[in-house]
């Protein structure tokens, strides 16, 4: 079975999901006026113009969110903080779905005692007040675009694990699996081509989940000042510049903060609507 | 019973060890000492600080000495607030978090209950596509827009509370951040609520029940009520995590010398021992408070306990 084949079903009855196809057509919207957009534009996002500070939305040349305390123009740098904001959240799932396929197909196929031991682990791991955890690593070791792809990763895989274990776990019994170890493939080699790619459809749809968290996980921490650095940004520290100023200029914060929120608000109903399509069971 | 809780509290034990190694190691890994962003200081300077703070000692020696401090409740010096220890910051900011975050706790599960209800039992109406429509929004627009969002509307343009802790005395002062710390967790319970409430409502039990011609609002006191809170009891780990979490936030913004405010001032100051000691207090309440959670769910469902 191809990885495209198991997703296949999924895309096919997604089509006639109206807010599934609603919140994915505005999130692919919202990436493509956050990659056009600047382009377009006639500022650039690290541009100081002191003359027209705090400008409100649509006053001015061109400046349709209006400027910030250094004259810069929001709206490209709103459409700077989606970009950064998406990028660390998709490698961020991505680096979170690596590390949870692989345990949660691993614990899955051995099962006994392994199987046992290491779901402990993730219950054990998921008691613990992790975001705390990637705060000290901020504060330890110098800020970096790295360290937040794998400290936010290493955040969100247990409950990807805990999914793929119970997928895999219904797969191994399979009549495909025993063929494929009655040929005599190696236990690696059942799981990386047999049993992996029948797992990709439920992959998916819950790393549409994983991805909001991920959102959250770094504007939190952008918004707490430890994540992204200035001049670059991203939406939480945008939010976080707006507060200071959110008497005099409202704007800073309110656009920010409703472009988040959207974003947030689609990935969720995405995935909601994604899992119901999976498991149609799920939510009763 | 007695043996699962004897099981659960010796397992919680390693993992808490475990924490404070990891946080332990997390600091002391640190590129640097924290006093190298001083200006330059003679060597003879370097070394006594390195003495009085214990840094010339080999890792493992400052670790016992950490967790034997620990054991007493002494977190050791704070580096930046130079006349306090740790445990005097943590003990004046404590109560102050914790008077947020039960109220906060209180209301979210009076209202996320309250409101998840309502929507199970007029499930597909009006008010259960309000109901979820609310709850997703709690769940998606993160704290820190819904904290200065409130502010702006309620304390800047309506003036009806205080915009900061310092702005106004008594109970005005709490509303704003308890309401903003309860809100995600309010839609979190309502959305659990709901669906185990239909789950339950839809079981066999229940028809049964109707079948007998029990009415509707006994067979929920009597027969739906408590299995439907049954997924409410073990969401409350994380729920307190969650909490712990947006107090962070809700701090920053209204203000309020708590325990996060101290957190997240420590983290930018690097203020190793105090982020150090605050990360292992919030790891021992929730892996603290998870097991109290835990050992409830064994008595309310015995079938846990049993096992």
């Amino acid at each position: 079975m191809s990885y495209l084949a198991a997703i296949k079903p999924i895309l096919r009855k997604s089509r006639d999901n109206k807010t599934i196809v609603a919140c994915g057509s505005l999130l692919l919207l919202i990436a493509a006026v956050a990659l056009i957009g600047p382009l377009i534009s006639p500022h650039d996002y690290a541009g100081t113009d002191f003359e027209n500070s705090f400008l409100s939305p649509f006053g001015g040349d061109w400046h349709p969110f209006g400027t910030d305390d250094l004259g810069r123009d929001l709206f490209v740098r709103t459409l700077l903080g989606v970009k950064v904001t998406l990028f660390v959240a998709i490698i961020a799932s991505t680096v979170s779905l690596g590390i949870g396929v692989a345990y949660g197909a691993i614990a899955g196929y051995m099962g006994g005692k392994i199987d046992a031991l290491m779901m402990r682990a993730v219950d054990a791991l998921y008691a613990l007040p992790f975001i705390f955890f990637v705060i000290l690593l901020m504060v330890v070791f110098e800020r970096n675009f790295l360290l937040i792809f794998v400290a936010i990763g290493a955040v969100n895989w247990l409950e990807m694990a805990r999914i793929v274990r119970g997928q895999t776990l219904s797969l191994k019994r399979r009549q495909f699996v025993d063929a494929a170890r009655l040929i005599g493939v190696s236990t690696p080699g059942i799981i990386l081509r047999h049993i992996t790619p029948n797992l990709f459809g439920v992959v998916v749809v819950y790393m549409t989940l994983t991805i909001p968290q991920a959102i959250l996980v770094e504007s939190f921490l952008s918004f707490l000042g430890l994540g992204v650095q200035a001049p670059q940004t991203s939406l939480g520290s945008l939010v976080n510049d707006g507060v200071v100023h959110m008497e005099g200029a409202p704007w800073l914060l309110l656009l920010p903060a409703t472009a988040l929120a959207v974003i947030m608000l689609c990935f969720n109903f995405l995935g909601d609507g994604l899992r119901d399509v999976v498991d149609p069971k799920k939510n009763a | 019973m007695l043996r699962y809780a004897i099981l659960r509290i010796f397992g919680a034990i390693p993992t808490l060890l475990l924490v404070i190694a990891l946080a332990f190691l997390m600091v002391h890994a640190a590129p640097g000492g924290p006093f190298d962003a001083e200006r330059m200081l003679s060597p003879e300077v370097e070394a006594n600080i390195a003495r009085a703070y214990h840094l010339d000692e080999s890792l493992p020696q400052q670790f016992v000495r950490y967790v034997r401090g620990l054991l007493r409740g002494d977190l050791g010096p704070s580096y930046v607030y130079l006349d306090r220890n740790v445990s005097e910051v943590i003990s004046r900011a404590l109560p102050v978090s914790m008077q947020l975050g039960v109220l906060a706790m209180l209301l979210a599960i009076v209202v996320g209950i309250a409101a998840g209800l309502t929507a199970a039992l007029s499930k597909n109406s009006f008010i259960d596509r309000f109901v979820t429509g609310i709850a997703m929004t709690g769940i998606s627009v993160p704290v820190f827009v819904v904290a200065p969002v409130m502010v702006l509307v309620f304390a800047v343009y309506l003036n009806w509370f205080p915009a900061s802790w310092t702005g106004g005395g008594g109970v005005s002062r709490l509303i704003l951040p308890v309401v903003v710390l309860a809100l995600p967790q309010i839609a979190y319970i309502a959305r659990l609520t709901r669906a185990s409430m239909i789950g339950v409502l839809s079981s066999d039990y229940v028809r049964t029940a109707r079948a007998q011609g029990l009415r509707t609002s006994s067979i929920i006191r009597y027969h739906a009520l408590k299995p439907a809170m049954l997924p409410l009891v073990s969401y409350m780990g994380p729920a307190i995590a969650g909490i712990l979490t947006g107090s962070v936030v809700v701090e920053q913004v209204f203000g309020i010398p708590g325990l996060g405010q101290f957190f997240v001032t420590g983290a930018l100051n690097r203020d190793y021992t105090l982020v150090l000691g605050i990360v292992i207090l919030y790891a021992a309440l929730v892996i603290g408070l998870n097991l109290i959670v835990d050992l409830l769910y064994g008595i309310l469902d015995p079938r846990i306990g049993g096992r």
